[in-house]
Formats: structure tokens, C-alpha cells, sequence
């Protein structure tokens, strides 16, 4: 049997038809592993052995009637704590939402329910996703695997923790401003970030709706194409959902893969920056290069205008979708001598640190007198941001960058200065603001071992072109380090 | 200095958003930096430029229509007043309002 570390989609597939475990003996084993690792890394925050062990009988019976399995039939998964799950606590990372079992199941759980995976829990993560660190979570940080004195990365820092260290073969993030694939940089596992509308959100509890994206982790980029695969389309449930036809992207992998125009923006490799990140990122353009793709600049011009917008943006969103947070319908509610008292009692002693400063500012760039100088003045830096890519992509099929500009950095170092915290999110907020799809693969590690992401964007909606090159690339790289 | 105290506290009042001293003037500080931060949008003159509030192209087959209007029931009245705080079937109670 393989180590569990070593489980994919593929060889959890072909250890239950070859009948070498069943998915109840599967299932104990992550459990197992899970009741190990979780108390030093703080990776989940609830589990659900019923409903899991449950579903691995279903897995099992087919197996056993010689049914034809579904694509993820007994793959062991976990899920952001952002995600609805039917009678499964679901907090946000949050105070306020304690003890809140959702009477439903999120589109993006059902689907991975439907065909096979086998759900074993919610994962850590920053409050209401708000975070680059996952600091900003009520239940405490989560370890980076690697490294455990230092930050996983967020706001999905639970479950690329839960990936990296073998507790889950895939997971669930989401990824507002860079929230899967910092975190998966970080924690040296794929993540990707699927174009805006492509995965249902019905069930994704909202932090900002223009940008809020459900988004997978695996272990490899086939085991990504195959989750994308199985959560991608369209959904009556969320109006936001796109009628694009659905992605194949398992099937794209195995095509041969032809050189593509590789952009790489001058904006994004600043003189001054980390030195490990540059190497690593460049060595993985090199290895893009020995797979015949081809080198040429690109401009990315409003790229330093980005944090600003995203900031403004994502900040006045979320202060009016976390309006809903009133001590009423759910969660807590701290007792007021009158309604108003008590909205404000709950709101102020229910959010943590960080999500109040986000609706504050939130709030103020959407007050009268502001809304213009910030709100709307952010929207038409978008507008300019989009821009820039449609015209970088009528050069290059992809675009290269750095994921972050810093490997994981050590927990509590860098808590107490908000905006300097927003400005390592610099590569990630320009993709999510166009609404194009990207994914951070491992490139390198530092002298130290940290992990080093390397980010390529594409058009929105040609997944299947993103992870073939990415599929491509990490073949490439797994060759070039065992020769 | 961009934002004060006053306008702190104006914001969290908006917002229901109860703070104490010690939350108002570090949010006051730390805005303060971000709002100043932010002014460098400014930089860019976007008199001729729309402002984009979705990203999804809608002439690029990504579109976003609208489902047939039929209804389909949803009968969850019990669940979902199971997780109120303070439920009184078949309503939430809040503080009395009255008298405000």
C-alpha cells in the first residue's frame, strides 16, 4: 500500500477496483493521520466521520456490485470552512458564526459528494477568508507543514496545510485576492484559481462577490484537472455562474503539448526582489522554454495600481455582504437593551480584528461623499487592469509570474501591519480582478526548503490550455530532479 | 491626516459596529495609512474610462442567464429557524423596537 502521503486521485482509483483497501479502511486511515498531525498543525476544524464513513459504504457496495465507479469514487477530500455543509458546523473561521450547521450543502460539496469523494471535514482558515496568512482566524493559526514556525499562507491556509501534509488527497479553498494559490505556494502544492463564474458559488458563504471564486488544491495538476472536471459549470442555484461550455481538462492533459507564446511581464520582476523567488521563477520559464514555449515581454502598466483597486473593491463588497451578521437568523448574539444595541454588541464582539477593519474601511469608501473618490475611482482601475491583460494575451497564450513575492514567512511576524500584509497579495489581486483563470505549481524551494510558487494566468475559461501547460511543466520538473 | 476620529466613529455607527476606545484609534492609525496608500489611483486619469463591476462577457458565450421563473418548494421554515439565537416558531425574536 502506498504511503498515504503518496495517495492521488488516480492511485486511490486503482487500489479500490484492484480491492488492496476498501474506502472504509481508506477513510480510517486519513482519520487516523488526521487525530496525528491536526493537534501541531490546527489544519481542520470539524470533522464529520459519520457522513464520511457513510459515503465510503456507499463507495465500498459499488465496488462490490461491480458498478462502474464515478471519477472521484473513495477520494478523501476536505473543505474551507467558507462552504456549507448540511448539519456539518460551519463557522467562516469566525466567532460570530459558532455553532452554525448550515440546513444545506453547497453546489461545489454536492458535486464532489455525487461523484464519489469521500468528505471529511472543514478546514481552517482566515475569518470570512480575510487574510494572507491565516492568522485572522478565531480557532487559531494553522502550521505550515513544512516548516511548522511558519504561516501556511491564506485564506485557505487549512486546507493546502491538510494537502501538503497528507490529511486530504484534494481540498477546497477559495480565492478572493490570491487565497488558494498563496497559500499553495507556500505549502508546495498546486492550486488553482478558476476563471470568475466557472465553479458555482451556491454555498459559498460571501466575502466579495465581484471576486470570490471556489477553488481546488491536489497534490499534482492531474488530480486539479480532475476536481475542476467534476465542480465546473454551470448552476441555477447562483445567477453568477457562467454558461461557457463545461472544461475537459483531464482529457487535454494527455494531448501532446505544443509551445505556447509565455508572457512575462517586466512589472512583476522588480529590481530588488527576493532573490530565491527570481531564480526559481526564472528556472521555471527556462523549463517552459525546453518544452518549446517561447519567451516574450508584456507589459502589465497598471499592475502597481492593483492593491489599491482590489483593496477598495473587496473591502466595500464585503462590508455590505457581511451586513447580514445581525444576531438574528444565526450564529451569536450578545443581548442589547435594544435592537440597534444588539446588532452592535454582536457585530463588535463577534468579528475579529481584521474583518472589522475591513468593514470599517468597506463602509467608509462606500459613504456618501466618498463613493465616487474611491469605490467608483477603484471600478475604472479595473476596467484599465482587465485592459492590460486582453492586450498582454493578444502577445502570449500565458502569462508568468511569481505567485508571491516571498516564501512563507514566520507566524506573527508580520501581524501587526495590515497594509504591508496587503502588498504581498501584488501578483495574485491582478488575476482576480480580470476575472481570468491561473494556478500556482511548485517551481523551487529556498536554501531553506521553503516552498517557491510560480503563477500562470490565461484567458478566462481556457482552463484546459492552463493545466495542460501546468501538467506539462511538472512532468518536465519531477524528470529534470530525479536525472 | 486623512481619516479621524470622528469619522471613525461615524463608519462603525453605520456599520453597527460597536468598538472600543483602544479599536477606534488603532483602525483610525492603520486607515489612515491605507487611505493614504490608496491615493496613488490618482495617479491615473480614468475621465474617459467605464467603471467594470463583473468581469463576465457575456458576447464571449459567457453570459449568465436567468432560469425559468417556476416555482420549486423549499419548505425549510423549521431548519432555518433552528439556528437562530432566539427563536419563537414561527418567527425570530429580536429586542423589543417600539419604543426606540
Amino acid at each position: 500500500m502506498a504511503a498515504a502521503t503518496n495517495w492521488t486521485i488516480p492511485s486511490v482509483t486503482q487500489a479500490l477496483t484492484a480491492k488492496k483497501i476498501s474506502a472504509r479502511e481508506l477513510t480510517r486511515e486519513f482519520y487516523d493521520r488526521i487525530e496525528r498531525r491536526n493537534p501541531e498543525l490546527n489544519a481542520f476544524l470539524a470533522l464529520c466521520p459519520e457522513r464520511a464513513y457513510a459515503q465510503a459504504d456507499r463507495v465500498d457496495a459499488m465496488i462490490a456490485s461491480g458498478a462502474a465507479l464515478p471519477p472521484l469514487a473513495g477520494v478523501p477530500v476536505a473543505i474551507k470552512d467558507v462552504l456549507a455543509m448540511r448539519g456539518v458546523p460551519t463557522t467562516c473561521g469566525s466567532r460570530i458564526l459558532e455553532g452554525y450547521r448550515p440546513p444545506y450543502d453547497a453546489t461545489a460539496v454536492e458535486r464532489l459528494e455525487t461523484t464519489g469523494a469521500i468528505l471529511l471535514g472543514k478546514t481552517n482558515c482566515d475569518e470570512f477568508a480575510m487574510g494572507s496568512s491565516n492568522e485572522n482566524s478565531a480557532y487559531g493559526p494553522v502550521h505550515n507543514p513544512v516548516a511548522l514556525d511558519r504561516v501556511p499562507g491564506g485564506s485557505s491556509g487549512g486546507s493546502a496545510a491538510a494537502v501538503a501534509a497528507g490529511l486530504a488527497v484534494a481540498a477546497l479553498g477559495t480565492d478572493t485576492g490570491g487565497s488558494v494559490r498563496q497559500p499553495g505556494s507556500f505549502c508546495g502544492i498546486p492550486a488553482l484559481l478558476p476563471s470568475y463564474g466557472r465553479i458555482s458559488r451556491y454555498g459559498l458563504i460571501a466575502f466579495a462577490s465581484s471576486l470570490d471564486r471556489v477553488a481546488p488544491f491536489a497534490r499534482n495538476v492531474r488530480d486539479i484537472a480532475a476536481m475542476l472536471d467534476v465542480l465546473a459549470g454551470r448552476d441555477a442555484r447562483d445567477s453568477t455562474s457562467a454558461a461557457a461550455p463545461p472544461p475537459q481538462s483531464l482529457a487535454a492533459l494527455d494531448r501532446p503539448f505544443r509551445g505556447l507564446r509565455i508572457g512575462i511581464p517586466a512589472e512583476c520582476f522588480p529590481a530588488g526582489m527576493n532573490a530565491a523567488v527570481r531564480e526559481k521563477v526564472e528556472a521555471g520559464i527556462s523549463q517552459l522554454e525546453r518544452l518549446g514555449c517561447t519567451r516574450v515581454p508584456v507589459r502589465l502598466p497598471h499592475s502597481d495600481h492593483a492593491i489599491a483597486a482590489y483593496y477598495i473593491i473587496a473591502t466595500a463588497e464585503a462590508s455590505s455582504n457581511l451586513a447580514r451578521y445581525d444576531g438574528v437568523r444565526y450564529g451569536l448574539r450578545v443581548p442589547g437593551a435594544t435592537l440597534v444595541e444588539m446588532y452592535q454588541k454582536t457585530r463588535g464582539r463577534g468579528f475579529g480584528a481584521e474583518v472589522k477593519r475591513r468593514i470599517v474601511l468597506g463602509t467608509y469608501v462606500l459613504s456618501s461623499g466618498y463613493y465616487d473618490a474611491y469605490y467608483l475611482k477603484a471600478q475604472k482601475v479595473r476596467t484599465l487592469i482587465a485592459r492590460d491583460f486582453a492586450e498582454a494575451f493578444a502577445q502570449a497564450d500565458l502569462i508568468v509570474t511569481p505567485t508571491s513575492p516571498v516564501p512563507a514567512f514566520k507566524l506573527g511576524e508580520r501581524a501587526d501591519d495590515p497594509l504591508s500584509m496587503y502588498l504581498a497579495d501584488i501578483y495574485t489581486v491582478t488575476g482576480s480582478l480580470a476575472g481570468i483563470t491561473g494556478i500556482s505549481v511548485p517551481c523551487g524551494e529556498t536554501t531553506d526548503g521553503l516552498p517557491i510558487g510560480m503563477q500562470i494566468y490565461a484567458p478566462a475559461f481556457t482552463e484546459d490550455r492552463l493545466l495542460q501547460a501546468a501538467h506539462a511543466f511538472e512532468q518536465a520538473r519531477a524528470a529534470s530532479r530525479t536525472n | 491626516m486623512k481619516i479621524s476620529r470622528d469619522d471613525v466613529l461615524k463608519v462603525a455607527a453605520l456599520a453597527y459596529l460597536e468598538l472600543t476606545d483602544a479599536e477606534v484609534e488603532t483602525y483610525r492609525r492603520q486607515l489612515d495609512s491605507i487611505l493614504t496608500y490608496v491615493d496613488k489611483l490618482n495617479e491615473l486619469d480614468t475621465s474617459q474610462i467605464e467603471p467594470m463591476a463583473q468581469t463576465l462577457d457575456a458576447a464571449a458565450g459567457q453570459g449568465t442567464p436567468l432560469r425559468d421563473d417556476v416555482v420549486i418548494p423549499c419548505d425549510i421554515k423549521d431548519q432555518a429557524l433552528a439556528a437562530a439565537p432566539d427563536p419563537a416558531p414561527p418567527y425570530f425574536r429580536v429586542p423589543k423596537v417600539i419604543d426606540r
